[in-house]
């Protein structure tokens, strides 16, 4: 039996797909494969924007207060109230940082796939854009800069919005 | 005749909304300043030219509406504008817009009366072609929109004698409207087919010419953005010259229901009366 998940994880590994044992408190996931072309836009060049966002911590702060405002927003919170938030948070700290040129790699699912079950309209992917642009503005992340992380999300509404 | 597109139009989505009824209906859901203003003409948009945006607050699950009142004040003449648009999908509009021009002692100097008043109604209809404005920012195809406006002087016979041809008629237009999140930016342009003497109040010529015009907004907050815009207009009537306008605006969204425009416009030479610039302010409520 052991034998049998090491030759699995063996044949897997090299082709990039997920370990099967999720990240503590995480719930497991189907396997997928993880690249930062999943992320679903392509990095900024310099740290400037890095910078404004004040960093992985900035983003952290700025991740954890828009889910925060998603759960707490009778728009959306339905949508999110079943997902695994740690899991969530995580992967959009990564996807942040990622796109920010900070020095992380994000390792989870496409945004097609990650949204396709959930029946997303434009009205909640646009409180979710009101969410984090509350949570940015918070953070003390100047307007212009906001906006051009806005303009590498926004085209993601076409993967997201499904109805 | 003339009322062929127009009628053709909200044919259109009269049509189209069974198709979407079938959905549970969504009231809200744009996002802040998205909606535009409303112009003159009661079209979403900016202040003196139509936008490719939707009027109203309905995403393409719902429909929204608004209703504007705008006051002009230059040295020889006022200029009010009130009425109201229905945003549906955010595909369609339709809009009505009463515009009324108080002479005040131009009209007496003319022989007309002193506040002697032009007034029209313009009934417009637009429909979203092509693109989105907000989404769509990996890529230059702007949002891009048609629409006509039946406009209908209330001076039929005097604006004859004045030296138009018609006391209504019908512009149509194209509208391309693009956000540039990455630089903050809102950029329009708007390309009319119009015959109409200072756009419409002093009636209509036969000959009909392409006009463009033009709206750049710079965005300070979600709720702010500032700019300017300018109007090509025709200039055929024989007794005065007419001039192109331009303003410089600042919109403030108060709420996703009010949005509250100041700004200064020129209007040029009105009826033989030069240089009349001054004060435009506009309120428009909406959902």
């Amino acid at each position: 039996m052991k034998t049998r998940t090491l030759l699995l994880a063996a044949l897997i590994l090299p082709l990039g797909f997920a370990v099967a044992e999720p990240p503590p408190g995480e719930q497991p996931v189907d396997p997928y494969e993880v690249s930062n072309a999943n992320a679903g836009a392509d990095p900024f060049e310099g740290t400037a924007l890095f910078e404004a966002f004040n960093g992985e911590a900035g983003i952290g702060r700025i991740v954890d207060d828009m889910v925060d405002r998603n759960l707490a927003d009778p728009r959306i919170k339905d949508i999110f109230a079943a997902s695994d938030l740690v899991r969530l948070r995580r992967t959009l700290k990564e996807q942040f940082c990622y796109i920010l040129n900070g020095p992380c790699d994000y390792t989870g699912m496409d945004m097609k796939s990650s949204h396709a079950d959930h029946g997303i309209t434009n009205r909640e992917f646009n409180a979710l854009v009101e969410n984090l642009q509350l949570a940015m503005n918070t953070e003390g992340v100047p307007f212009r800069a906001q906006n051009k992380l806005l303009a590498k999300l926004a085209p993601m509404q076409r993967d997201v919005v499904t109805r | 005749m003339r009322l062929e597109i127009p009628v053709v139009l909200v044919g259109l989505s009269v049509a189209f909304a069974p198709v979407c009824a079938a959905q549970k209906l969504e009231l809200r859901g744009k996002l802040l300043l998205t909606r535009g203003v409303s112009n003159l003409e009661g079209a979403g948009g900016g202040a003196l030219t139509p936008w490719a945006l939707i009027t109203g607050n309905g995403t393409d699950r719902g429909i929204g509406a608004t209703a504007h009142y705008d006051y002009v004040t230059v040295n020889d003449y006022g200029l009010t504008s009130y009425g109201a648009a229905v945003g549906l999908y955010d595909r369609f509009e339709v809009s009505y817009s009463r515009m009324a021009l108080d002479t005040r002692d131009v009209g007496a100097a003319l022989g007309l009366g002193e506040g002697y008043e032009f007034a029209q109604d313009v009934w417009g209809v637009k429909m979203r072609v092509a693109g989105d404005a907000v989404y769509g920012q990996d890529t230059w195809l702007p949002q891009i929109a048609v629409g006509a406006e039946y406009k209908k002087s209330n001076r039929d016979g005097l604006v004859q004698a004045l030296g138009a041809d018609e006391s209504e008629g019908v512009d149509v237009y194209v509208s391309a409207t693009k956000l540039i999140l990455a630089e903050s930016l809102l950029a329009n342009a708007t390309l009319r087919y119009t015959g109409a003497h200072q756009i419409g109040l002093l009636g209509y010529s036969d000959e009909a010419s392409l006009q463009p015009e033009f709206s750049l907004g710079y965005m300070l907050s979600r709720r702010l953005i500032v700019g300017g815009e300018y109007r090509f207009k025709p200039d055929d009537l024989a007794f005065a010259k007419e001039d192109d306008f331009l303003d410089l605006f600042g919109a403030y969204a108060v709420n996703d229901t009010l949005t509250l425009t100041a700004g200064y416009v020129d209007l040029g030479e009105i009826a033989t009366f030069e240089d009349q610039r001054g004060l435009y302010l506009s309120a428009q409520v909406g959902f």
